[in-house]
C-alpha cells in the first residue's frame, strides 16, 4: 500500500452483475465514487440505474462482483448495517408515525461510542450506548430546521404536501449522518417549479454537509444541473462516466448524445485524420486516430451550427429551411442539407424555403466510433440453408453442415421491420429510434434480449411490437471458433486524472478487507442503558408526548 | 292536504337500496322490536320487569355468561396467535393466496357437519369431550375469519416501508415490530371483531363437542326459547346484543387511535 492516497474513494463497484431470470439488469458495472462527490446515475427507465443504487443500499445482492465501502467489502452486508441512507422514490414515510417520529426512527435504533472498558481478559473494549431522548429531540429539531419544517413535528405525514413529504424523507435519511446519501428519483413526483427549488436545495445541502450523494434520475437536465459526475447507463451497461460538461460536449456514443440534450446525429466517414465527410461535403475536424474511411457518427449540438448568408465566404454548405419555431429565447430552425436533416438554434427566425449557408467550427464537430457497425450474433447452423437467430430458423445461403458454430453478420440496412408482428420471422420490441439526418436507426429488442440495429425510413414508436425479416442472401455467415472469448471492457471514469486512474486500477487488483459487523456490540448496548438515560426518561417522556400530540 | 302528490318514480341510486331496506325492516328491525317487547311481557302478556329479575338473580345464568365471554376471549387469542404467523408467511410467499385458500376451504362444508365430524374424530381418538375440545372446535371454525383480513392487510403493506426501516438501521425483528405490526393493526382489529363477536353468541359447537356438558350463552338462549320462556330469552338476547355493541365500540376506538391504514376492511 502507498502512503499517500491519491483518490479518496468511498464506494467502489467492481465488475458488478445483477441477473434476473437470465436477463442482465446490470452488466459489468465498475465505478469509483470519491468522498463528497455528487454522482448521478442517469439513463432511461429500465437501464439498471435503480438496481445499481439498490445494490449499494443492500436491498439487492449482486449476482457477481464486489461492492467496496471505505476499502471494506460490503457486498453481502445487510442494509441495516451499512453506513448509507436512502431517500426513496415514493418517500416511504411511515404512515403510523408523525413527522417527528419518522425522523427519529433511525436515531432510536442507533448506537454511539460511549468510552471503553477493560474486560476480564484485559482487552480494551469499545462501549456503546443509545441516544438519550434529549439528544434525539435536539437532532430531529435541527434537521427539521434544515429542511424548513420546524413547526411540523407533530403533524401526520399524510397531511403534508408532496414537497413537504419529500423534505421529511430527506431529513429522516440525513439525521443519521450517513457517509453516503442515496437518492432514488426523489423529485419525480413533484411539479416542475417545486422540482427546480428542491434541486437547488439539495445542491446546497450537499455543499453544506459535505457528504457523498448518489442520485438516480432519468431527467438529463436534473443530472446536468446537480452533479459533479454523471454515470450514463443503458441496458444495464455503463456508457460513459464523466463530468456534466464532458457528457454534454463529448458524448461517448450516439446514445449518450441523443439522451443528453438535443443534437443532430449524422452518419459519416472519416477520410483521414482531421478530415470527415458527411452531407456530401468534406469538413475539417479536430479528431484523429480513426481508421481511414471508417464509418462514424457525427454529433452536432444545435447551438453550434451557425446559420450564415448563402453567399457568405464562411458558409461550408448550403441548406434549405424546413421550419423555424420560436422557443422563447431562441428559434429552433430545422434545415435540409443534401438530404440530411440538421437542427440549429438561432436568435433570428428564417423564412421556410429560404436557402442559407451553414458554418460549424471544426472543434464543434463531435466524432464518435459507431457503437456497432453490423449486427453480429453467435449461433449455429440448424439445417440445410438454415441458421438459428434468436430462437427461430432463418433461411440463408451456406454450405456448412448442421451444428456448425457460426457468427452471423447482418447489415443494419438489411434488417426489415414489419408493422405486423406476425409478418416477421421473429418478433421484437422497439426500444429506441434515433434520427440520423436522412434515416432512422431503430433498436429492436427480441424476446431473447438480443438488440437488433436497423436502418429504416420510418420512425418506429418506442415500445411497439414489430416483426423482423431478413432476406436469405443478406445473412452473412462466418465460421466461428467456439473457444474465442470476448473481453468485457470497463468504461473509464473521465473525471479522473491519469494518475488517479492508474491508482484505481492498482487497488482494483487488491482484495478488500472484511466488513466488521458490530451486531453483538449493538446487542450489548441494548442490555446496558446509560444511567443518565434512565433519569432523563421521566421528564423526556412528557416532552415527547407533547411532541406526539 | 291538497299538496300531496306522488312524485314520479325515477330510477336513481336510492331506488336500488329499497329491496335491502325492506329486507332489513322485515328480518332485522321487526324481530329486534319483538325481542324488546317480549322482554317486558310475562307469560300472560302483562307488562312486567319480572324477566330481568329472573335473569340477573340467577347465578347459573351469570356463570354461563361469564363462561361464554371467557371462551370468546380464549378462542380469539388462539386464532390471533395461529392466524397472524400464517397470514404473515403467506403474504411473503408468491403462492400465499393458494395457501390462504386451503385454510378457507373447510368453510365450504356446513359447520354442523364439520363439527359432528370433529366430534367423531375425537371420540375415535378416545379424547374426552370437554372444554378442550370445545375450544378446539371454536378455533377450528373461526380461524379463517382471522386469517383472511390479516392476509389482506399484510399483503397490501408496501414493501418500501420495511426497506426504509432496514435502511434506517432496523434488523429483521425490529422491522417487524416497528413497521409491519403497527401497519397491520386494522387487519388485527378486523380479525378480532370477526372472531370474537360470533364466538360469544355461538351455540351448537359447545353442545356437540362437550356432549352437552359445557353450556354457553348461545345455548341457553336457545334453551329458553325452546322451553317457551320468551321473556327471559329476550333479556338474554338483549344482554348479548349489548356485549356485541360494547366490543364493537372498543374495536372502533382502537382503530381510530391507530392511524395506520385508515380504511377498515369490514
Amino acid at each position: 500500500m502507498k502512503n499517500i492516497t491519491p483518490v479518496d474513494n468511498i464506494i467502489e463497484l467492481r465488475n458488478v452483475y445483477k441477473t434476473y431470470d437470465g436477463k442482465d439488469a446490470v452488466k459489468n458495472a465498475s465505478l469509483t465514487i470519491k468522498r463528497g462527490e455528487f454522482v448521478t446515475l442517469l439513463g432511461p427507465s429500465g437501464c439498471g440505474k435503480t438496481t445499481t443504487l439498490r445494490m449499494i443500499a443492500g436491498f439487492e445482492l449482486p449476482t457477481s462482483g464486489k461492492i467496496i465501502f471505505n476499502g471494506k467489502d460490503i457486498t453481502n452486508v445487510p442494509p441495516h448495517l451499512r453506513p448509507v441512507n436512502t431517500v426513496f422514490q415514493k418517500y416511504a414515510l411511515f404512515p403510523h408515525l408523525n413527522v417527528f417520529n419518522n425522523i427519529a426512527f433511525g436515531l432510536k435504533l442507533k448506537v454511539v461510542p460511549n468510552g471503553t472498558k477493560v474486560n476480564k481478559k484485559g482487552e480494551t473494549v469499545q462501549l456503546f450506548r443509545k441516544y438519550t431522548k434529549a439528544e434525539i429531540k435536539e437532532k430531529v429539531n435541527r434537521f427539521l430546521k434544515l429542511v424548513d419544517l420546524e413547526d411540523y413535528g407533530h403533524r401526520n405525514v399524510s397531511s403534508l404536501s408532496g414537497g413537504q413529504q419529500q423534505r421529511v424523507a430527506i431529513a429522516r435519511a440525513l439525521v443519521n449522518e450517513p457517509e453516503v446519501l442515496l437518492l432514488d428519483e426523489p423529485l419525480g413526483a413533484l411539479d416542475l417549479k417545486m422540482r427546480k427549488d428542491m434541486q437547488l436545495e439539495l445542491m446546497d445541502m450537499h455543499k453544506r454537509l459535505g457528504i457523498t450523494f448518489i442520485y438516480v434520475t432519468h431527467d438529463q437536465e436534473e443530472a446536468l444541473t446537480m452533479s459533479d459526475k454523471i454515470v450514463v447507463m443503458r441496458y444495464g451497461e455503463i456508457q460513459q462516466i464523466a463530468s456534466p460538461e464532458k457528457v454534454y460536449d463529448e458524448p461517448a456514443n450516439a446514445f449518450v448524445a441523443d439522451f443528453i440534450g438535443e443534437s443532430t446525429i449524422l452518419s459519416g466517414v472519416m477520410l483521414e485524420d482531421y478530415k470527415v465527410e458527411f452531407c456530401d461535403h468534406v469538413f475539417e475536424c479536430v479528431d484523429k486516430g480513426f481508421k481511414p474511411n471508417e464509418p462514424i457518427d457525427v454529433i452536432i449540438r444545435p447551438e453550434d451550427l451557425k446559420i450564415k448568408d448563402k453567399n457568405s465566404k464562411d458558409a461550408l454548405i448550403t441548406a434549405e429551411v424546413i421550419s423555424s419555431v420560436f422557443k422563447g429565447d431562441h428559434y429552433q430552425v430545422t434545415l435540409m442539407a443534401n438530404e440530411n436533416e440538421l437542427m440549429a438554434h438561432d436568435t433570428e427566425g428564417y423564412e421556410v424555403g429560404e436557402t442559407v449557408g451553414l458554418y460549424i467550427k471544426p472543434f464543434d464537430l463531435h466524432i464518435m466510433h459507431k457503437t456497432r457497425l453490423m449486427n453480429e450474433l453467435d449461433t449455429v447452423i440448424t439445417g440445410e440453408n438454415l441458421v438459428e437467430i434468436c430462437g427461430a430458423d432463418f433461411e440463408c445461403k451456406t454450405d456448412l453442415p448442421e451444428g456448425t458454430p457460426v457468427r452471423v453478420v447482418i447489415d443494419f440496412d438489411d434488417v426489415e421491420i414489419t408493422d405486423d408482428e406476425d409478418d416477421g420471422i421473429i418478433s421484437a420490441t422497439v426500444v429506441s429510434s434515433i434520427y440520423k439526418g436522412s434515416y432512422y436507426q431503430a433498436i429492436l429488442s427480441t424476446d431473447d434480449h438480443y438488440n437488433f440495429f436497423a436502418d429504416t425510413d420510418y420512425d418506429w414508436f418506442k415500445g411497439d411490437r414489430v416483426g423482423i425479416k431478413i432476406a436469405p442472401d443478406k445473412i452473412i455467415i462466418e465460421k466461428r471458433d467456439e473457444t474465442e472469448h470476448q473481453e468485457e471492457k470497463v468504461v473509464i471514469d473521465e473525471t479522473l486524472t491519469a494518475e488517479e486512474q492508474a491508482y484505481i486500477e492498482e487497488i482494483r487488483e487488491q482484495e478488500p478487507e472484511e466488513f466488521d459487523v458490530v451486531e453483538e456490540i449493538l446487542e450489548e448496548a441494548k442490555e446496558a442503558p446509560l444511567l443518565a438515560d434512565e433519569e432523563e426518561k421521566a421528564d423526556d417522556q412528557e416532552q415527547s408526548e407533547k411532541e406526539g400530540e | 292536504m291538497a299538496k300531496i302528490k306522488f312524485k314520479k318514480l325515477r330510477l336513481t341510486k336510492k331506488v336500488f337500496s329499497i329491496p335491502y331496506i325492506l329486507f332489513l325492516l322485515l328480518f332485522v328491525v321487526i324481530p329486534l322490536v319483538l325481542i324488546l317487547v317480549n322482554a317486558f311481557l310475562d307469560s300472560d302478556n302483562n307488562l312486567t320487569l319480572e324477566n330481568f329479575k329472573v335473569f340477573f338473580t340467577s347465578r347459573a345464568n351469570l356463570i354461563v355468561l361469564g363462561n361464554s365471554l371467557l371462551v370468546g376471549i380464549i378462542t380469539t387469542a388462539f386464532c390471533l396467535l395461529i392466524g397472524y404467523p400464517v397470514a404473515y408467511i403467506c403474504s411473503k410467499m408468491s403462492s400465499g393466496k393458494i395457501i390462504v385458500l386451503l385454510y378457507i376451504l373447510p368453510m365450504f362444508v356446513n359447520f354442523l357437519i364439520r363439527t359432528l365430524a370433529t366430534k367423531a374424530i375425537f371420540i375415535a381418538m378416545g379424547v374426552e369431550l370437554g372444554m378442550g375440545t370445545v375450544l378446539f372446535g371454536m378455533v377450528y371454525n373461526y380461524l379463517p375469519f382471522m386469517i383472511l383480513p390479516l392476509h389482506t392487510t399484510l399483503s397490501s403493506i408496501d414493501k418500501s416501508y420495511s426497506e426504509a426501516a432496514q435502511d434506517l438501521g432496523a434488523n429483521k425483528a425490529t422491522v417487524f415490530l416497528k413497521t409491519t405490526l403497527p401497519l397491520s393493526t386494522s387487519g388485527i382489529i378486523s380479525g378480532i371483531t370477526m372472531v370474537f363477536i360470533p364466538t360469544i353468541s355461538t351455540y351448537a359447537i359447545s353442545q356437540l363437542l362437550s356432549n352437552g356438558k359445557i353450556f354457553l350463552f348461545g345455548d341457553s338462549i336457545q334453551l329458553s326459547f325452546e322451553q317457551g320462556l320468551y321473556g327471559v330469552g329476550s333479556i338474554m338476547s338483549l344482554v348479548m346484543l349489548a356485549f356485541v355493541l360494547i366490543s364493537n365500540l372498543i374495536m372502533n376506538a382502537f382503530n381510530s387511535n391507530s392511524n395506520a391504514v385508515r380504511r377498515s376492511l369490514w
